[in-house]
């Protein structure tokens, strides 16, 4: 990967309007957006709610009527349109690769426009090719026709990171593919984004996909404007009005399970303790403890049984090998849905949680990601009463 | 005398004939394929322009070719000048028509795709559009080179150049001495010269494919791109 490569920068929309002509309403009302740097925003709503016309706003594929878009503090108005495109990488549905070139030729379009040597370039595109989860060696030669509709987006991603941009827009890139592909390749782009730290703008009309891969979201409805302006976890506790409630359809807790990692809520703590602890002290242990049972674990404080007061009544000296062994662990990483279905599963009511080199980090239970969720939305409730006291405007 | 003899006795004539034939209709193609481009290039974006361009072209298709030759003599007399300007004439309608057809099916995705990572009108053309549309441009000119073959033989009516000349003598002596001889010299000539020039066109189709051989020479960085 690029030793420097160039993280993003805000974007800024001011009372952006797009009229079309003859076209009665206007496709973008007055629209304000503040984009930060190293974020990526998503553009959500129906067809026809002036997203697109948002997003292509920003690189000038349309000229707004009026209203200004600032990027990193300059007006997108005074850089010359090619020249602004050429630092702003365009990603989109069906990856829109020129079908006559390979798969190189492909990536290596702008820093050719760019005027970049042709080692620096051969090198750029191999760096890229590998970046997105394709060996050069296969696949630098092949025409796009022959790649699979995931690949051919990987090539895409990789056009548009050619010249290193601090900018990137992404119109419903993953919309024509398989739910396998897209879930993929939706994780790989959060992958790339932790090292490469873009500014990225994100159209789509899957309020999933919005949930899953925004920090922030933009609801849009037509003609052109922006009801509700949160995270994720706001838009879910916190819908602004009807038209995002019912554009969030049911199941916002389960989404709210889905966006929230293991590691991120408060997990249960339970008495543990190694094989060699007396067994009258872990019994007065569990004894204080209330809960009626303690995790036995090895030398590097990984989860081996559970031991209730049946197991330890008689037994003198070392805990040694009483207890029913444990039948699974959770991962600190994992999201609460995956969590939840792994304690649906589980032959015990409480699973434990492990952290880094599978050592000990508590343990969940179904209450305990009840409670959880709980929580999140009391939070986000306090938060917001906390924001809108000041009498700021929402 | 039979036809072979024919041919051996005025074997000069007939070559020095059918290289005149032959370079006339691929000057008069390049001259059309130039235009007929340039027109479908200039039309193609504005769907008013471009049917203005082919429908004009149409009505100049159907006007019989003896009688264009014919009207184009008081304005430029005989000899070179109307036949080529006759030749070029009816060969601009498939070019036109097919360049704009080839750069109105070129995929919309894959332009904006083009636009969108800052490429200028003129390099998306020339770069991206014209390549994609040029098998179907390549069709168009074909269609033209046969259409040139027949109507260069008809320019001898005008003393034009070319094997025109033979089929025409032979007609005029209709039941003289190699009055038949001289109009199948000509004819079988022609036709000949049609295949080997097809056989050229589809050649260059195959070299010039969008994945073909110099394609991939050009896209993959042997070339300054």
């Amino acid at each position: 990967m690029a030793d420097q490569s160039t993280t993003g920068v805000p974007i800024e929309l001011r009372k952006v309007t797009k009229a079309f002509p003859g076209g009665g309403e206007p496709a973008v009302r007055e629209l304000d957006l503040n984009i930060p740097a190293g974020e990526i925003v998503v553009l959500v709503g129906p067809s026809g709610c002036g997203k697109t016309t948002t997003m292509r706003m920003i690189n000038r594929l349309i000229e707004p009527t009026s209203g200004d878009i600032v990027i990193d503090g300059r007006s997108s108005h005074d850089i010359d349109p090619d020249r602004l495109r050429r630092n702003i990488g365009y990603v989109i549905q069906q990856a829109g690769l020129f079908p006559h070139m390979t798969v190189a030729a492909n990536i290596a379009q702008v820093p050719r426009m760019l005027g970049w040597d042709r080692a620096r370039i051969a090198e750029r595109v191999d760096e890229l090719l590998t970046l997105v989860g394709l060996d050069p060696q296969v696949y630098r030669d092949t025409f796009p026709r022959r790649l699979s509709g995931g690949q051919q987006q990987r090539v895409g991603v990789a056009r548009a990171l050619a010249a290193d941009p601090p900018v990137l827009l992404m119109d419903e890139p993953f919309g024509a593919l398989d739910p396998i592909s897209r879930e993929r390749l939706q994780d790989e782009l959060l992958g790339l984004q932790d090292d490469l730290a873009k500014t990225i703008v994100f159209v789509t009309h899957d309020i999933d996909e919005a949930l899953k891969i925004g920090d922030h979201i933009a609801i849009m409805k037509a003609p052109g404007h922006i009801v509700q302006y949160a995270t994720p976890a706001e838009i879910l506790t916190n819908p602004a009005d009807d038209y995002v409630e019912q554009f969030l359809g049911a199941g916002s807790s389960m989404r709210l399970l889905r966006l929230t990692k293991v590691g991120d809520i408060e997990v249960d703590q339970v008495p543990y303790t190694s094989e060699d602890a007396d067994a009258a002290e872990v019994l007065a242990e569990i004894e204080r403890d209330g809960r009626g049972y303690a995790l036995i674990t090895d030398g590097m404080r990984r989860p081996l049984r559970w031991v209730g007061a049946e197991h330890l009544q008689g037994i003198e000296g070392p805990v040694g090998s009483a207890g029913d062994p444990i039948t699974g662990t959770l991962g600190h990483r994992m999201t609460l849905q995956d969590a939840l279905e792994a304690l649906l599963n589980a032959d015990t009511d409480v699973v434990p949680v492990v952290g880094r080199r599978r050592a000990y980090a508590g343990a969940l239970s179904l209450s305990t990601v009840q409670n959880a969720i709980q929580a999140i939305k009391t939070r986000e409730r306090e938060r917001r009463l906390h924001r809108n006291e000041p009498g700021a405007g929402g | 005398m039979t036809l072979w003899e024919y041919v051996g006795d005025r074997w000069d004539l007939i070559l020095f004939e059918t290289a005149q034939h032959a370079s006339m209709v691929a000057q008069c193609v390049l001259v059309a394929a130039v235009l007929g481009v340039l027109i479908g290039v200039a039309t193609y974006r504005r769907p008013q322009l471009a049917s203005l361009a082919t429908a004009s072209s149409g009505v100049l298709f159907t006007v019989p070719s003896l009688a264009m030759l014919g009207l184009l003599i008081p304005a430029l007399g005989l000899g070179v000048a109307p036949s080529v300007t006759a030749i070029v004439l009816y060969a601009l309608l498939p070019i036109i028509r097919n360049t704009v057809v080839g750069l109105q099916g070129v995929d919309q995705l894959v332009v904006d795709a083009a636009r969108g990572i800052g490429m200028s009108r003129g390099r998306s053309l020339t770069r991206i559009e014209l390549p994609l549309a040029w098998p179907v441009i390549l069709t168009g000119i074909r269609v033209s080179t046969q259409l040139a073959m027949g109507i260069g033989a008809v320019a001898a009516y005008v003393s034009g150049p070319g094997l025109g000349e033979q089929i025409f003598s032979g007609l005029a002596r209709l039941g003289g001495a190699n009055a038949v001889n001289s109009t199948l010299t000509g004819t079988i000539g022609v036709a000949i010269l049609a295949l080997l020039f097809d056989g050229c066109f589809v050649l260059l189709g195959k070299l010039t494919a969008p994945e073909g051989p110099l394609s991939r020479r050009l896209t993959t960085g042997g070339v300054r791109g």
